[in-house]
Parts: structure tokens; C-alpha cells; sequence
């Protein structure tokens, strides 16, 4: 509010909103290290295992939440079948460990050039186009992800399932079954790398092209902004956040793979996960990976009726809050300073 | 293998059969779409209803075919409006992807009640008139896919009268066009958009009934059919509905060709092989304008 009252020349403006900016690449900074130093110390206020395995599936759906926002939240694009990405992770790691005996590491390099030469090729020619093509050619990358995986099952395994998948090495460690712990560090350093990686994307110069995209194409195109060539990166990105994040759930514990995780509810409780904590917000994704992850856990002894409650739950969660807890937040804090003259400083003159 | 045409004759009749139940599923997406833009992930679950709730009443009640038929085309047109009040009304003007998400919220809830209340098992529905099957230029057809092939045939000519003739039609028409222009002509646009999620419904249910003696049916064959039935949707132009029908019993036919000739194991990707290559070469659909190329 401030700029707008100072004299309309660059001089006045530009260092201000400079200085806005970087204030808030600080405070982001500072809410990073707060946050994944909490999520260190943990580990320590629980005694169980079970939660432990919880919080480790919570920092994958970080991962591949996070990268789907970079698309949803960003680029103003859906992916209806980002699940497919994180399978092509996982199975393209596993598969490369068990059965040809890769180090876990260049396997995960190539899934993870796998994972990009597929979203590239799909992104590639339906993100020039104006609508959301991409959704529907991913709802299809999806579906056939899925059937391949339970259908050849000379390499996946199929329904019976992957098994003999090595544990991850560190620097010569293995990290074993037995080390619950070590595996969640492991994740949650993946996870807290590639939320600092987020957050400098979308502060550098590409991310701001792809703000200005998200909230007009044509303004952006007319700024000079490569729009499609934009989209087109951060799908592949994300995509590749979503195979980073099949490769580390291929060698958690388990070290087994079903077809079941990659499907099309998946990628739906991605797309969940990410409109519910708020698209284009930095911690909005990683609210949305924390509530989805412990809905579908509680729900999971209620056979049978964790489905209708799930239903019902998406439904009734959209209808409240379409757009997401943090803006639903917001409208309520703009609702009380409503109420509260005093709240309203920022508006006086 | 030697691949006769008599073969390639039969993989396309049974095509046309499956193909006629896509082309009834894309007619209930273009309907939803056209009035209110949504894509309705729920449109499945309507034929999974139609199938159940017939060999469910006929289970309980004894009730003849007829009349279960009736019973599940008038529950599901019902499920259809109530979804449509309860679930896609309040979110109106939300974004494409939360009413994605609400569709497919209420399309997992759908299925979750329906496991709660008729179990999991398939059920069987005897065949309307008879098994004996019917040779036509030396390939064979049961009697049953002749139903589902006339039953397309006739909902596809009804749609066509509906829109073409009765005042309710061409409104619902007018609202696709244009809702603004349309409810300044004093059409009341969510009238309009309950009809279609009735008729879209109603469909679906007409689908299900016909299809279940072929395949038997479940709670959970919904969302695979739906999934089809949206590819062959965007295959003949969303939200056209002549390009919808050709669209399905192109891909019907596609699916039988390709699981008969190339690979049956990978029979449910081939309509997705389909949708990806229409989205790269014509992404409005093989009936579509022109209006999608940025």
C-alpha cells in the first residue's frame, strides 16, 4: 500500500519493491530452516515406529506436492496424472536396482531423466495450446502408466508386486530396514533441498515470468515471456519432483512396489493436497501433504467406509474452501479487520 | 497368427457394442459440459447406478425388467439432480480443478455407498430377449448387443429431437451458447444446468441397464467406464454430441481391434493411446472446430 502513495517514478518504486522482496525471500528463508528444524527434531518426541513410516510418507507427498504446485499454482496448468511420474520414478528405480543390480543412485538419475523426456513429450505439444489440454493428455499418461505397470509383468512384477529392491546407500552407508530414523532424515533432507530449490525458482527471474503468466497469459506474452516454452519447464520440473519422490519410496522400508500408489486416486489426492493448502503459496502444498496424508491413515482401519468419508470430505472441503486454507484464512482475517477498525492500519492514510 | 476377415469383422461388431456404451457416457459429459463447463468424473458412477439398482430391484422386489429399469433411470436422473444441488451448485464459480475434484470427491462417495450396500460381488442380469446368437455376414452378435446398439441409436435420436424441437432443448441449447445472452431472454440458467444433470444422469442409468447382461455388473465398474467415456467425449469434441457418439463407438471399435490384434493385456490403455494421439494432431476433436490451436 505504501508504493502506491510514494511519487509515480522508477527511482521511488523499483528499490521499494526491491526491498519488499528481498524482506520476504528473507522471512521465507527463516520460516524454512524453522520449519525442517522442527520436522529434526521430531523424531524424538515419538517413540513409534508407525509414525515414523506416517511421517515419512508426509515428506514424500511433500516432494511431489510441492512440484505439482510449481505447475498448478505457477503455470496455471493441472496434471491429472502426476501419480504416473512418481510411479516411472519408482518403478524405473526399483526395477533398474533389483533386477539389473544399478547403484541406487544412477538409477534414480535415470528415472529421473526417464520422467523428463516423458512429461517433455507430452507437455511439449498440448501446452502450446490454449485450455487445459494438458489435463487431459496427463488424465491419459496417467491411465496408461498404470496399466503398464500391472500389465507387463515380466519387468514390474504386476499385481504380485517388485521385490528385491536394495536399500539406499549414503556415501557407503546402506540404509537399512531396521533404520526407520535414518530413512526419514534421509527424506525429509530430500524434502527440505527441494522446498529451498521451490522457493528459488519461483523467486528467480523464470519463476516471475511464470507468475505473470498465471495471472494473464496475454499480458506475459506480450512482456516478452515465452509462455508455452515456461510451461513447458516447470511441467517437466514438477514432473520431475514426482519421480525424485518415487525413487525415495521404492527404497523406503518396504522395498517393495504395487501398482496400487500410482493410480488415478493418486494423482487426485495430489491435486488435492496442493488446492487445498492453496496453489501458488509456498507452505500451502505442505499443509495440504500433512492433511490429506493423516485423513487417508485414520481412515484406513474403517474398511470399507473410508472411502465415503474420503468422498464426502473432498466434496465438502472444495465447497468451503475452494481456495484453499490459506485464502480461506485470509478472507477470514480481512473479515475480522472488517470488524476491527483498529485491525485496519494499513489502509489509513 | 493368421487374422482372417471374418475375425476382423467380429472384433469390430463387439466393438460397435462397447463402443455404443462409450458413445451413451460421452453424451452425458457433453450434456454436463455444455451447461456448465464442468467435466463430470461422476458420469461412471451413473451407469455402475443404472446396472445395480435394476438387478438390485429385481433381487429384492421381483420386480419385472421393465419396471426395475424404470426404478433405476428414476433413482439415478434423481442422484443426478441432487448432485447437482448439493455438490456442483455451491461451487459454481470455483475453479475448474476444485469442481474437478468435487466430481471426483462425488464419484468415490457414490461408489463408497454403493459397496456399503450391495457388496462386492458382480452381479448377473439375465439377457433381455434371449442368447442365441445372431450371424450377421458370417460374424456373430448376441441379441443382447443389438439392445445396446439400438438403445444408442434411439437415445442418440430422442437427444436430437429434444434439442432440435421442444422449447426446453433449444433453451438448454441457448444456455450452451451463450448463459448471459440466454438469461436475459429470461431462461433461468439453473433450471438449464439441473435438466442436464438430470438427462446426463438418465443416460448413464440407460447405459448401465443395457450393458449389465453383457458384463455383469458391480459397484466399482464406474470409473474406468466414465474414464472411456470421457476419451471418447474429447475424442469427438467435448461438448458435441453427434461428435461424442461417433467418437465412442470409433474408440469401441479401436479397443476390440487393438486387444484383438495387437495385445488384449493392455486393452484398458488403448483408448488413452487414442485420446493422446487426437490431443497432439487435432486437440478439438476429430468433429471440433478449430478454436483450440493458441
Amino acid at each position: 500500500m505504501a508504493a502506491r502513495e510514494r511519487p509515480h517514478t522508477d527511482e521511488a518504486i523499483v528499490p521499494n519493491e526491491a526491498e519488499r522482496h528481498a524482506a520476504r525471500r528473507r522471512a521465507e528463508k527463516l520460516q524454512i530452516v524453522a520449519f525442517f528444524g522442527i520436522m529434526a527434531l521430531v523424531p524424538f518426541g515419538i517413540g513409534n515406529d508407525y509414525y515414523l513410516h506416517i511421517l515419512i510418507y508426509i515428506g514424500l507427498h511433500l516432494i511431489l506436492a510441492t512440484g505439482l504446485n510449481l505447475l498448478m499454482g505457477y503455470a496455471g496448468q493441472v496434471s491429472l496424472g502426476h501419480a504416473a511420474f512418481y510411479g516411472i520414478g519408482a518403478y524405473a528405480s526399483g526395477i533398474l536396482t533389483a533386477t539389473y543390480g544399478w547403484n541406487p543412485w544412477l538409477a534414480m538419475l535415470a528415472a529421473l531423466l526417464l520422467t523428463c523426456v516423458v512429461a517433455w513429450l507430452v507437455g511439449k505439444p498440448t501446452l502450446r495450446l490454449r485450455g487445459h489440454y494438458l489435463a487431459m493428455a496427463t488424465l491419459g499418461v496417467g491411465i496408461i502408466v498404470a496399466v503398464v505397470i500391472r500389465q507387463w509383468t515380466d519387468l514390474t512384477g504386476g499385481s504380485a508386486g517388485l521385490t528385491g529392491i536394495p536399500s539406499m546407500t549414503f556415501f557407503g552407508h546402506e540404509l537399512t530396514s531396521d533404520q526407520d530414523l535414518q530413512y526419514y532424515y534421509f527424506v525429509w533432507a530430500w524434502a527440505a533441498a527441494l522446498t529451498v530449490l521451490f522457493a528459488n525458482l519461483v523467486a528467480s527471474r523464470p519463476g516471475r515470468a511464470l507468475r505473470a503468466l498465471h495471472d494473464s497469459e496475454l499480458a506475459a506474452q506480450v512482456l516478452g515471456v515465452d509462455t508455452a516454452g515456461f510451461k513447458v519447464r516447470a511441467f517437466v520440473i514438477s514432473a520431475a519432483y514426482a519421480s525424485i519422490a518415487g525413487t525415495l519410496y521404492a527404497h523406503s522400508s518396504m522395498r517393495f512396489l504395487s501398482p496400487t500408489p500410482f493410480g488415478f486416486h493418486t494423482s487426485i489426492a495430489l491435486l488435492v493436497m496442493v488446492v487445498l493448502g492453496g496453489q501458488g503459496t509456498l507452505w500451502g502444498p505442505v499443509l495440504g501433504a500433512f492433511t490429506i496424508t493423516l485423513i487417508e491413515e485414520t481412515l484406513r482401519p474403517y474398511a470399507d467406509y473410508d472411502i465415503i468419508v474420503y468422498g464426502l470430505l473432498l466434496m465438502v472441503l472444495m465447497i468451503v474452501m475452494p481456495g484453499g486454507v490459506s485464502r480461506a484464512l485470509g478472507s477470514l482475517i480481512d473479515l475480522v479487520r472488517g470488524w476491527v477498525p483498529a485491525l485496519r492500519g494499513g489502509d489509513e492514510p | 497368427m493368421d487374422i482372417t476377415a471374418v475375425q476382423v469383422w467380429q472384433f469390430i461388431l463387439s466393438g460397435l457394442t462397447t463402443g455404443s456404451i462409450y458413445a451413451l457416457i460421452a453424451l452425458g459429459f457433453s450434456l454436463v459440459y455444455n451447461a456448465t463447463g464442468v467435466i463430470n468424473f461422476a458420469q461412471g458412477e451413473f451407469v455402475m447406478l443404472g446396472g445395480m439398482i435394476t438387478a438390485a430391484s429385481m433381487e429384492a422386489w421381483e420386480l419385472p425388467l421393465w419396471a426395475a429399469a424404470l426404478v433405476a433411470i428414476v433413482l439415478t436422473t434423481l442422484i443426478g439432480l441432487i448432485l447437482d444441488r448439493a455438490a456442483i451448485r455451491p461451487a459454481r464459480h470455483a475453479s475448474v480443478v476444485v469442481l474437478i475434484i468435487i466430481t471426483v470427491g462425488a464419484s468415490i462417495f457414490i461408489r463408497g455407498v454403493a459397496g456399503i450396500i450391495w457388496g462386492p460381488d458382480e452381479r448377473p442380469l439375465t439377457a433381455f430377449s434371449g442368447e442365441a446368437p445372431i450371424t450377421i455376414w458370417g460374424g456373430t452378435i448376441t441379441p443382447q448387443s443389438l439392445w445396446v446398439i439400438g438403445t444408442t441409436l434411439v437415445v442418440a435420436i430422442a437427444m436430437w429431437l429434444i434439442f432440435e424441437y421442444t422449447v426446453a432443448g433449444k433453451a438448454m441449447r441457448a444456455c450452451a451458447i451463450n448463459a448471459h445472452a440466454a438469461q436475459l431472454c429470461g431462461i433461468e440458467l439453473s433450471r438449464m444446468i439441473s435438466w442436464s444433470f438430470g438427462l446426463a444422469a438418465g443416460v448413464g442409468a440407460i447405459a448401465g441397464i443395457v450393458l449389465a447382461p453383457i458384463t455383469m455388473t458391480q459397484y466399482n465398474i464406474g470409473t474406468m467406464l466414465g474414464l472411456k467415456g470421457f476419451c471418447a467425449a474429447i475424442l469427438g469434441g467435448l461438448g458435441n454430441g453427434l461428435g461424442g457418439i461417433a467418437g465412442g463407438l470409433l474408440l469401441g471399435v479401436l479397443e476390440a481391434l487393438g486387444a484383438g490384434l495387437i495385445s488384449s493385456q493392455y486393452k484398458d490403455a488403448i483408448a488413452f493411446v487414442v485420446l493422446i494421439v487426437v490431443l497432439l494432431i487435432k486437440p478439438s476433436g476429430l468433429l471440433g472446430g478449430e478454436e483450440a490451436e493458441g
